[in-house]
């Protein structure tokens, strides 16, 4: 997968972190993600369409989406719930929307479906297409997540 | 800007409708209602005299984009005002926004200072 095609993502979750949740989020290096295993407890997929067909995903550890989500909505979230599902699919959108918005720039265009979220230990991330995973592990001061970028062959 | 007036709120997640409540109950909004999708906010804003529309576009059964132009056919609505506030900030998202006769258009993520100047442009 071309590198161009993943830097607009990284970018997107800085730019959508910071404004949404004024955060400051520490991308590590990518790598390549063999496993359908989640690496946090609640993620959020969107299907993508268009210049090529795939998925992306972000998956939170639950310390990290409570603080994100506190800081979004002003009040202190303590545990995993509705509430945080719901946010998950909103970050998961607008990371999807700003960084189509860069991959349009690239001469890319995207269409995004609506968002789904899946809670849990252990959960598994189920990829539309075969192409390989790119994960792309973030930290910030109240843990981790990562987020996986799939792209058909 | 008047803030006395009614305002419809519409988008799919609870979390942002939840984030621009916070935001419009700070400028001073307190009339403020809420649909999760277009198909929902048609009936309120049928049941309702509305005075300024924010939705999303990307939502289930209808979207902002289709509302709108619902909004726009309605004699009671054709001059509403119509903000779009989504996540779909491609060119053409916007050109066909503009077409449909959106009266503004904010791309999330936004800040709360971003909603604000939109908000005082539309309802001056």
């Amino acid at each position: 997968m071309e590198a161009k095609l993943i830097n607009p993502f990284i970018n997107a979750t800085l730019h959508v972190l910071e404004t949404m949740a004024f955060m400051k989020v520490r991308p590590g290096k990518p790598y390549l993600k063999k496993d359908n295993v989640a690496k946090g407890d609640v993620t959020g997929v969107i299907g993508l369409t268009g210049a090529a067909n795939g998925t992306i995903s972000v998956t939170f550890q639950e310390k990290c989406i409570l603080a994100i989500v506190s800081n979004m909505l002003g009040e202190e979230m303590r545990h995993l719930n509705g509430d945080i599902a719901d946010a998950v699919g909103e970050l998961t959108n607008m990371v999807s929307g700003q960084a189509r918005k860069e991959l349009e720039g690239l001469g890319r265009v995207f269409k995004a479906a609506i968002p789904s979220v899946i809670m849990g230990r252990s959960h598994s991330i189920a990829h539309y297409t075969n192409g390989p995973r790119i994960a792309i592990p973030f930290s910030t001061d109240n843990g981790d997540f990562t987020i996986e970028v799939c792209f058909e062959r | 800007m008047n803030t006395s007036i009614k305002v419809l709120i519409v988008d799919d997640f609870a979390t942002m409708r939840r984030i621009l409540k916070n935001i419009l109950k700070q400028l001073g909004f307190k009339n403020l209602l809420e649909a999760d999708d277009g198909t929902t906010a048609m009936e309120t804003l049928e049941k309702n005299d509305i005075d300024l529309v924010i939705s999303d576009w990307n939502m289930p059964k209808m979207t902002g984009l289709e509302l709108l132009k619902w909004v726009r056919a309605n004699k009671k609505y054709a001059k509403t005002p119509f903000l779009m506030v989504t996540a779909e900030a491609q060119k053409q998202n916007v050109i066909e926004a503009v077409q449909a006769g959106v009266s503004n258009y904010v791309v999330k993520p936004f800040t709360a200072e971003a909603i604000s100047e939109k908000l005082k442009k539309i309802l001056k």
